[in-house]
């Protein structure tokens, strides 16, 4: 027998001793629930030694109270019933620790999520139904069983998904603190949709200006290596210890050979009328290099488009270019895993929002921001599709597939100042234009973020408080807004020579496969879910594993940057501390039970169980404690920890006491 | 004669169900107090037994619940559990407690779907009156 059997047989073979602390939760459960009926009712159950009402039990005053009841009463189970084991019950467990009790002998009851918050006005029934709750507790908390955690040793190496803003920022971090960074991103440069805005807002920076020189921070790092168009595919393993691969898209060209100097575009005859960098507009050749500001400064083959004529092998002087590259794959193991996979524009296309796709002059913010940039497709000169002229006319729509019950109800945050400042750097640019934005609400928050906005109110920008509710095409290609500016009653019809769609985030299909690929919830509005709203806004519930930026919803430059250091933060915490705590609970086989007959084996998704010899092999290391295979065992030779069949079913048994509360 | 409450047993899994409940209470979202929660770390722990004795204890109706197909926390448990809930369903059917079982896949940010869940079941049962295993509560 090892010595965590004997402390097992040891806990077993007392009497429960179980002390309850019922928590009032300030009014948030003691306005619905009489907690002190609770308590008085679960004195009364066996095995209970204690049963207590606190004001807060998380509180300082709370925690010393259970453990003196440990140490005074001799208490050998603790319950709590309070709120979610989603955020407290690493508290407990570490409090019940701290005064000698196995964490894994606390057990928790929520009487305030799924009882005081959702029976607000019905004290008598919500009541009841805490006490029967807490019975089911106390009835599980005399089967409790010690368990251990083990200690993993931690790569101490990062995986950033995504080189954006966001992932940029967490892998310069973690770099800087000295820990060897993966940069995975799919697309051929670093930079995100960062790269393509022209200013960035309040300051109207120029948005590469500011951008470049950290991409080149990025690549300049010796922690970082950055592995560009290449995408994650597969994710196993677990804090300390993930196992990833990651396919190498071909270039159709040596990365180390190749300078980037642009030879091979200049000779390509294949002239491709789409720009991916500039949103669709403009053209490219076969072989091109994304951008001048590109990192890695590298060109790329656009294979669907190729005609295979050779001339950019010949061009190049460097014999950088491979026509028969193939992907590759790389294996690599890392400790932990930040995710800053980012998100697209809302596309209005498909369903033809104010004309969108339908009249050449409607256009969107980021197609906006391609023309009025200098190195964009037309040099920075702004000028509508239709006819290539400078626009005398501009109308700005707000809430394009943002705050919209037809499309996304949540605000995407950033659109209302971004119009602020494309419209003023149209007043800036060309001072006669007609500028007009048109919205519902503005939404200025943050520092010199009002300043800005007034700043735009004050340069002539008209504002209409409406959105269109028609808009048509003029035969010279006009655009007609139909709008009512609720401030004045007024209903207006606008001539327009150009629309900007002032477009908001949605998540995109990569990222949800990253998302499935890792386990990470997903938000109600499609972005990756964080473990907590407030207290743990990078974390997400998988250990080792953490989001931020557009990933995790709408959200600004300055945000975005803050997230990438906050992820760099949490997620170095492991690195530098070099090792982690798995959970206790997996499988494990009671041999003498156990009939060889493999049943289990096929059910384990991670492979932890295996006959060998006649005999079932478990490997926990492996083994996530899902309890999948245990369902399977004819025998009830395998069971998983913390929750076994009689753990369970001593709460299933006392879930109706019909009228005994 | 007190009116017919159904008793009502949820088995939630920890890393969507669970905490789309939890949504539900911090979105204060209302619904009746006829449920009570087990909590398990996949819904492919929950053993047919499980449902039999729940019946056995008066229950009269069990919903089951977890991550959409897909989002898994173990990859497929839900598969299983998926599988394994129609078996029990035909098996109740037989048995003549049709209907008292239901299967239904919850996010972690679909709270209003769980507090729809559970109004919708819970009528659904009361409809369909006390199980016939249900002992003591009209005497």
């Amino acid at each position: 027998m090892t010595e965590q059997e004997a402390v097992t047989e040891t806990i077993k073979a007392e009497e429960p001793r179980i002390g309850a602390f019922i928590c009032e939760c300030g009014v948030n459960i003691g306005g619905a629930v009489d907690c002190q009926a609770v308590a008085d009712y679960v004195a009364t159950l066996p095995n209970v030694t204690t049963a207590v009402v606190n004001k807060y039990t998380c509180s300082d005053a709370g925690q010393a109270e259970i453990k003196n009841a440990i140490k005074e009463l001799g208490l050998n189970r603790v319950l709590v019933a309070s709120c979610t084991p989603k955020t407290h019950e690493p508290i407990f467990r570490a409090c019940v620790e701290e005064a000698g009790l196995n964490p894994y002998l606390f057990e928790f009851v929520n009487i305030r999520e799924h009882c005081s918050w959702i029976h607000m006005w019905e004290k008598e029934d919500a009541t009841h139904k805490a006490k029967e709750m807490v019975r089911m507790g106390v009835a599980r908390a005399a089967k409790l069983e010690p368990l251990q955690s083990s200690e993993v040793p931690v790569t101490n190496k990062a995986l950033v998904i995504g080189a954006g803003v966001t992932g940029m920022q967490a892998a310069l971090d973690i770099g800087d603190m000295g820990f060897q960074v993966y940069l995975v991103e799919q697309g051929p440069s670093i930079g995100g949709k960062m790269a393509q805005l022209d200013k960035t807002f309040p300051t109207n920076d120029c948005s590469i200006c500011i951008l470049g020189p950290k991409m080149v921070e990025v690549a300049r790092n010796k922690n970082i290596e950055i592995m560009s168009y290449s995408e994650v595919e597969e994710v196993d393993g677990y804090v300390g210890n993930f196992k990833v691969k990651v396919k190498h898209k071909p270039r159709y060209l040596n990365i180390d050979d190749c300078s980037g100097c642009g030879l091979c575009t200049e000779k390509c005859p294949v002239e491709v009328p789409y720009t991916e960098f500039n949103e669709g507009i403009g053209t490219r050749k076969a072989i091109y290099v994304p951008f001048p500001q590109a990192v890695p400064l590298r060109a790329l083959v656009d294979k669907s488009v190729c005609i295979d004529c050779g001339a950019c092998s010949k061009a190049c002087e460097r014999g950088a270019i491979d026509m028969e590259q193939q992907e590759t794959f790389s294996e690599l193991d890392v400790g932990v895993i930040v995710v800053a996979a980012g998100y697209q524009v809302y596309d209005p296309e498909p369903q033809h929002e104010y004309g969108f796709g339908l009249y050449d002059n409607v256009i969107t913010t980021m197609e906006f921001e391609r023309l009025i940039n200098a190195s964009g497709p037309t040099m920075g000169k702004v000028v509508r599709p239709s006819d290539v002229q400078p626009p005398k006319s501009i109308g700005f729509v707000q809430c394009v597939g943002s705050r919209d019950k037809n499309s996304n109800i949540y605000c995407s945050s950033f659109c209302c100042m971004a119009s602020l400042k494309n419209a003023q750097l149209i007043k800036e640019k060309y001072p006669d234009t007609e500028v007009y934005i048109m919205y519902m609400d503005m939404r200025t928050p943050f520092r010199m973020y009002e300043e800005f906005y007034n700043r735009a109110r004050d340069s002539g920008i008209k504002f209409i408080r409406g959105k269109p509710a028609e808009v048509t095409e003029t035969e010279d290609h006009n655009i007609i807004a139909r709008v009512e500016d609720t401030l004045t009653g007024e209903i207006v019809n606008l001539e327009l020579d150009l629309l900007v769609l002032s477009v908001g985030a949605v998540s995109t299909e990569s990222t949800e496969k990253i998302r499935q690929i890792l386990k990470v919830s997903r938000a109600a509005d499609g972005f990756m879910m964080e473990a907590h709203p407030k207290l743990k806004p990078v974390d997400t519930t998988l250990d080792g594993i953490f989001i931020g930026g557009m990933t995790q919803g709408p959200k600004d430059i300055p945000y975005s940057i803050s997230q990438g250091s906050a992820c760099a933060a949490r997620a170095t915490r492991f690195l530098a501390q070099g090792k982690a705590l798995t959970e206790g609970i997996t499988v494990k086989v009671d041999e003498d039970i156990c009939v060889s007959c493999g049943m289990c084996v096929p059910m384990c998704p991670f492979q932890a169980l295996s006959m060998e010899e006649g005999k079932l092999n478990i490997i926990s290391a492996l083994c996530k404690g899902c309890g999948t295979c245990a369902v399977a065992c004819p025998t009830g030779a395998l069971q998983q920890s913390h929750f076994k069949n009689d753990q369970l079913l001593a709460q299933v048994k006392n879930v109706f006491a019909y009228g005994e509360v | 004669m007190a009116e017919f409450e159904p008793n009502i047993l949820t088995f939630n899994c920890n890393w969507c169900s669970y905490a789309g409940a939890d949504l539900a209470g911090v979105s204060r979202l209302q619904y009746p107090t006829n449920n009570r929660i087990v909590r398990v770390m996949c819904s492919s722990r929950i053993e047919p037994t499980f449902i039999l004795e729940a019946l056995k204890e008066g229950a009269d109706g069990i919903l089951v619940t977890g991550c959409h197909i897909g989002d898994c926390h173990y990859i497929e448990g839900n598969v299983h559990t998926d599988e394994r809930m129609k078996e029990m369903m035909d098996a109740l059917e037989h048995l003549g407690l049709g209907g008292r079982l239901r299967l239904e896949w919850v996010s972690a940010a679909e709270g209003k779907k769980f507090q729809e869940t559970i109004t919708e079941f819970v009528e659904n049962i009361r409809a369909l009156g006390p199980s016939p295993l249900r002992k003591g509560v009209d005497d």
